[in-house]
């Protein structure tokens, strides 16, 4: 077998058998049963202490949410000030500039939301100082929002009838102490010792072989780059990403890289499963997670390492693949494998350019995100789901003429309207979005702003429009990744993508968490002969169809007006 | 409410002495023992350096293995893609004119022996590896410039070639600095 296929089959086989025994670990560990890594206890009680939390203290849902909402808040307003202000700031030796209001507005909606969309460029729009004290902080504390988030949900669900749902900070603060932080960690170092830069020097130069002047960025990038993966963040320290050499210096490095952003989304299914005492729902799950990430992945791989029809037509050979955009030191095939996982994650960071893929992989990177539920983001991937499970144990309600019941409570009007909203409001945010943009391109192409509407396509025609499809859905699914030729920089795209990004991050997270409060608070029915069965395959299979179907009601006219058109001019 | 808006700032603040001040500062302490001491593996040749080993350089001397092409002309104060979509005819013209390039310096090949690699721009702009093929290609027309036998460069082309990770995963490469370097080098 090729080494490029063999190297993807041994990233997804560790990442397995790392991911499903961290799962349990989480699960014990929320409980607050022994753990090992019980002798951070005293770090946990000395962060409450200094920040006036009482750890005993039980929260209903609605205060879960408030408190959530609320530091998210103070980082919001902190962190566009330092945007804006990062000149005036320390740890400038490149002697960057502020960002504008519009990107600072953009930039921070876009690491609280745990999206990274980066409309910036890492070399010349951030500083140290910004780098570290705002966007790798904002990685690590919004990937623990997201977990904290699960956790409740968790939790209303393990014990039969309950309003008391633990402690919000508690939950968030673990996850860094036992979770994110030990991890980035370890894989910090091993990034380090392949080449990744550590060190805080600014930028270098030297005379390169043939004799020209050249600079070169580098920077402590080491944390940064393994906390933006585990906490499925994926902005950068660089313009270009996971496909920067340095940070992402070899095979191993990217294998690690691909490994870390798939871990924690894996180990919440089974920490679900683990945590309410149901193991085979979490099995189906995966299962079912598992089925959608195949049927997305295996097609992915086919049309990279087929390679470019319109190259081949060129007479030049193609042996490996599809190289524009690519590595040579990762190859078509891993590359195929990563950007599949870090559009079905909720990661967006990428080893290649996305714009620069075949068409059909530009649409199942599409699909991907605007499913946003096989495995998805930490912690918010299992919310997503779970939105899915709602509608699909009200369908089959109806269907078999039970009433629609999720472990034992029972699902009425109000908590299938919270379900309906929050699964249409991903398409609606996308398409409105890029109709806006659609509609501007057309009508205003020479406003004035800092990128002309006009000039705001890096490619003509069909894959123009996916260029903009692409930017709003990645916003939507808080992915971060782009097709990057599109020249956002600019009011439209900062303001527009700045509000559907909290759009799609905080209600998506309100709406699970209302819905397992509001059901926890229920009587508790116990199970009987007449009891739907949430934990079966064929329940499983009810879910992916209810996630198929919305998905192709919404967005396929999109898709064909993009990717799809593009393709059959292609190879006609 | 109020209650909450306190804790959050306190937790911030401590969170931020641990995420951004301790746990940066412990990597960039371990990394200083990494092969490039935390600043980037740097390649020299006569012990002056030329240049990191992961960057690539831009070589358009007859007598250097050429990498990739660039959409940023190898200037790593940045980095860049091409972001060209696969049907873009501007730039499926830019491809035919590399392939035309390439066929003029290199006369003994056919169009079927050049990789897509050659053709391409990668992703970072900055890729400082081409596939074996890629470097093969290359040699008779280096040797040629360099005066050098053949069998001298492929040999170069060899001991510089990286196969797959642990001789299983993913593609093998060939690190056009370091084997440049080499030519120099041997040349002496």
């Amino acid at each position: 077998m090729n080494t490029e296929l063999l190297g993807i089959i041994a990233t997804y086989g560790l990442t397995l058998l790392i991911g499903i025994p961290l799962g349990i670990y989480l699960a014990k560990m929320f409980a607050g049963e022994k753990v090992w890594t019980d002798f951070l206890k005293p770090l946990e009680k000395g962060i409450y202490k200094l920040s006036g939390i009482n750890p005993e203290e039980s929260m209903n849902w609605k205060q879960h949410m408030k408190a959530l909402l609320t530091i998210n808040m103070v980082w919001l307003v902190y962190g566009f000030f330092a945007l804006i202000y990062q000149d005036k700031l320390p740890l400038n030796p490149d002697g960057n500039l502020g960002q504008s209001p519009d990107l600072a507005f953009n930039s921070i909606i876009s690491f609280v939301v745990n999206c990274n969309l980066q409309h910036y460029s890492g070399e010349s729009g951030a500083t140290y100082f910004t780098q570290h004290f705002v966007f790798m902080f904002l990685q690590f504390v919004s990937a623990a929002t997201g977990i904290a988030a699960a956790v409740v949900l968790f939790k209303a669900f393990r014990d039969k009838t309950t309003t008391s749902l633990g402690n919000f900070w508690v939950f968030f603060t673990r996850s860094i102490t036992r979770l994110l932080l030990p991890l980035s960690v370890v894989v910090a170092i091993i990034l380090a010792f392949n080449g990744t830069t550590t060190s805080y020097e600014g930028k270098d130069q030297y005379i390169s072989l043939q004799g020209d002047t050249v600079g070169v960025s580098r920077g402590p990038a080491a944390g940064f780059v393994a906390i933006k993966h585990l906490g499925t963040n994926g902005g950068g320290w660089f313009g270009v990403n996971s496909s920067h050499p340095i940070e992402n210096p070899n095979y191993l490095t990217n294998m690690t890289e691909a490994i870390s952003q798939v871990i924690i989304p894996v180990a919440m299914i089974f920490a679900f499963g683990y945590f309410i005492r149901r193991k085979k729902m979490a099995w189906v799950i995966f299962g079912i997670m598992t089925l959608g990430m195949m049927l997305l992945l295996i097609p992915t791989v086919i049309s990279e390492t087929g390679g470019s029809p319109a190259i081949a037509k060129m007479g030049v050979s193609q042996l490996t693949g599809a190289m524009e955009g690519k590595e040579v030191r990762f190859g078509p095939t891993a590359t195929a494998y990563w950007s599949t996982v870090t559009t079905i994650i909720s990661t967006g960071s990428v080893n290649s350019m996305h714009d620069s893929g075949m068409p059909l992989t530009g649409m199942y990177q599409l699909i991907a995100m605007m499913m946003n539920c096989f495995y998805g983001g930490c912690g918010v991937g299992i919310l997503n789901y779970f939105i899915f499970i709602i509608i699909a144990v009200f369908i089959s309600g109806l269907m078999v003429g039970r009433t629609p019941e999720f472990l034992g409570h029972k699902v009425e009007a109000r908590e299938v309207k919270i379900a309906s909203i929050i699964a249409l409001l991903h398409p609606f945010i996308i398409l409105v979005g890029t109709a806006l943009a659609a509609y501007t391109i057309t009508y205003f192409p020479d406003a004035n702003w800092a990128v002309k509407p006009a000039n705001w396509l890096n490619n003509p025609g069909f894959h123009g429009f996916s260029e903009m499809l692409y930017e709003n859905t990645s916003a939507a699914a808080n992915n971060g990744s782009g097709f990057e030729g599109l020249g956002d920089n600019n009011t439209f795209w900062n303001v527009v993508t700045g509000f559907i990004l909290i759009l799609g991050r905080f209600l998506p997270i309100i709406g699970p968490v209302a819905i397992a409060g509001l059901l926890a608070s229920k009587k508790y029915i116990p199970e009987s002969a007449g009891t739907l069965k949430t934990d079966t395959l064929t329940f499983g299979m009810m879910t992916f169809v209810v996630i198929v179907i919305i998905a192709a009601l919404a967005f396929f006219p999109a898709l064909t007006l993009g990717p799809v058109a593009e393709y059959f001019t292609l190879i006609k | 409410m109020k209650k909450y808006i306190i804790q959050s700032l306190r937790l911030t603040g401590v969170l931020m002495v641990l995420l951004c001040v301790i746990y940066p500062l412990t990597i960039a302490y371990v990394g200083k023992f990494s092969p490039g001491e935390g600043g980037g593996e740097k390649v020299t040749k006569n012990g002056k350096v030329v240049g990191y080993a992961l960057i690539g350089q831009s070589f358009t001397k007859p007598e250097y293995f050429w990498g990739r092409p660039s959409a940023v002309a190898y200037n790593a104060a940045g980095s860049g893609g091409s972001n060209k979509g696969p049907s873009n005819p501007d730039y499926l013209k830019d491809v035919a004119g590399r392939i035309d390039t390439l066929l003029k310096y290199h006369p003994y090949l056919k169009k079927s022996d050049i990789p897509a690699d050659m053709v391409t721009a990668s992703g970072s702009g900055l890729d400082p590896d081409i596939s074996e093929t890629a470097a093969i290609m290359q040699i008779k027309r280096v040797a040629a410039y360099r005066k050098l036998d053949e069998r001298l460069v492929a040999e170069a082309v060899v001991k510089n070639t990286e196969g797959p990770l642990f001789g299983l995963f993913g593609p093998s490469k060939v690190n056009v600095l370091k084997l440049n370097v080499a030519l120099d080098e041997l040349k002496k």
